[in-house]
């Protein structure tokens, strides 16, 4: 059983969509898991000014990766590799166990996105 | 919120005419059939009369039907009494990749008790090839177990031919027919079964009783051992209630059998051409015409099945998903995957199981929720006819599956 807080981010997710020429784009899973999430970062001066998702796979998966948009919206990139998966779990009231294996994923495609927007800066 | 149940599959509710009758059987005519006064005549008489109705849905004789406790049961006394029972004869056994888990592992326990296991492959619509089975058979052969009707994709399997074939051969035949018996019709004779497995909550009867049909003259080993109930096949004081309350809904589904497959059938095929009309990128799965009368089994694509599941219970509709999310399990549903279907269709499949209670107006509803919902998930996707992933991307917690 979902808490009311994933439900909520389940059926109102935030932060949806793609950001044209974004800074960063991550993006972990695959169909074959089931769940395959993809992140968005528009960033400057440090700072996380935009950050849209879109993802494919079950409800957590869902719920988590519109979590983590809201949790990083305004942050500095410090504050955002902060994150984990298990504080975006928490941020959501928890997860099913079952669905803190492969559904909670959203933290690492965050850091993905950072890792590529530092990669394209340094270029 | 209007509630639309499409998950029949899973269970029917309990027909009021069967939940009345079980009643009577727990608080006035609470006997035990074993006894010998009055209140165990009135018990025994309708313990035999509920047999004769199971009977006579099947063709069989009423000695040939055991009342356990349900569907599992059934396939497990079957599978293991057989063997157990014909071991001196052989130790193989041939079945599908597409069983139940009730068989599927029940199959495997026996290959832990030294018999071999034959688990033959199905094609795309999920059909059992004659062929395949003919060339699987061997002098050690003692069983051949194929279920009817697929409980996922509803693809109901050559059974009289199996059957047939186990014949000629002198093979048992069993058939898992949890999701046909009340349903579809079925006679024991006319396919040449020696063995069958019915649950009742599929048939609007109770959960908890079910029956195994064994053919006079089949070998079988009880599993448990005690009182000498069910002709000491079955030890244990008989679910009077359960049974009379199965016997019931057997004897309706007789009764009704026409009119019921018309009524579900008509839902079903105007539910699958309304989806098809409304949603593209869509694949119906299983046989297209050789198909249970309420099943219906679509893969969306670029969507994932729980997330379709819990957008329509949000809407008031149940229904049911091979994704590996509502398995409880890490992987998409062992039937789909067997039919050849790649992990991301299998994700995305939904079923809608459809029920005597169901109406037009159900199937109108559903028509009109269901397309939002696929559009909305896939707006969320970044899945689509045209988008290019990462060849292989990290997946750092999946690839330990």
């Amino acid at each position: 059983m979902y808490s009311e807080k994933v439900m909520d981010h389940f059926a109102n997710p935030r932060n949806v969509g793609e950001i044209a020429d974004a800074s960063g784009v991550g993006e972990v899973g695959n169909a074959k898991c089931g769940d395959i999430m993809r992140i968005y970062l528009d960033v400057h001066d440090n700072i996380i000014k935009d950050v849209k998702f879109k993802t494919f796979g079950c409800g957590a998966a869902i719920a988590t990766s519109s979590m983590v948009t809201e949790m990083v919206m305004g942050k500095t990139i410090d504050e955002a590799l902060a994150i984990s998966n298990a504080a975006v779990a928490e941020a959501l009231d928890g997860l099913p166990p079952a669905k803190m294996h492969c559904s909670n994923l959203a933290a690492d495609a965050l850091h993905e996105a950072i890792k590529d927007y530092i990669q394209k800066k340094g270029k | 919120m209007r509630r639309v149940y499409f998950d029949h599959s899973a269970t029917t509710p309990v027909d009021s005419e069967v939940a009345k009758v079980m009643m009577e059987y727990m608080t006035e005519k609470f006997g035990n059939p074993g006894s010998i006064h009055y209140f165990g005549r009135e018990a025994n008489k309708a313990v035999s009369e509920a047999r004769a109705n199971v009977a006579a849905l099947l063709g069989a004789n009423s000695n040939e039907i055991f009342f356990t406790s349900g569907g599992t049961e059934s396939d497990n006394l079957a599978l293991k009494g057989v063997a157990f029972a014909n071991r001196k004869k052989g130790n193989h056994i041939i079945t599908t990749a597409i069983e139940h888990h009730a068989v599927l592992h029940a199959c495997q326990y026996l290959e832990k008790q030294g018999f071999d296991v034959t688990y033959l492959p199905v094609d795309e619509n999920a059909m059992v090839r004659l062929e395949d089975v003919k060339n699987a058979i061997t002098d050690k052969t003692i069983l051949i177990s194929v279920m009817f009707a697929n409980n996922e994709v509803g693809t109901i399997q050559p059974i009289k031919e199996i059957g047939q074939l186990a014949k000629e051969k002198g093979i048992y035949f069993h058939t898992d027919a949890v999701q046909v018996v009340g349903n579809y019709p079925v006679d024991v004779n006319e396919y040449n079964i020696d063995l069958l497995s019915i649950s009742g909550h599929k048939l609007y009867g109770p959960k908890g009783v079910g029956v195994l049909y064994v053919r006079k003259g089949v070998k079988v080993e009880s599993l448990q051992q005690g009182g000498s109930q069910e002709r000491k096949l079955r030890a244990g004081t008989e679910n009077v209630p359960g049974i009379v309350g199965l016997g019931k809904a057997a004897e309706q589904a007789r009764l009704q059998m026409a009119e019921r497959i018309a009524h579900v059938q008509g839902l079903r095929d105007k539910l699958i051409k309304g989806i098809q009309e409304r949603i593209t990128d869509i694949k119906l799965n299983g046989h297209a015409e050789k198909r249970l009368p309420g099943n219906v089994n679509i893969s969306f694509f670029y969507v994932e099945g729980e997330s379709l599941l819990l957008n329509l219970d949000m809407k008031g509709i149940a229904a049911s998903s091979g994704s590996a999310c509502t398995s409880g399990s890490l992987d998409p549903s062992h039937v789909l995957l067997a039919m050849g279907m790649t992990h991301e269709t299998a994700h995305g499949s939904l079923r809608l199981s459809l029920g005597s209670g169901n109406t037009q107006a159900d199937v109108d509803y559903c028509l009109e929720v269901l397309p939002p919902i696929v559009e909305k998930l896939r707006s969320m996707s970044p899945l689509s006819a045209t988008s290019k992933l990462a060849p292989s991307n990290p997946c750092n917690q999946c690839h330990h599956h």
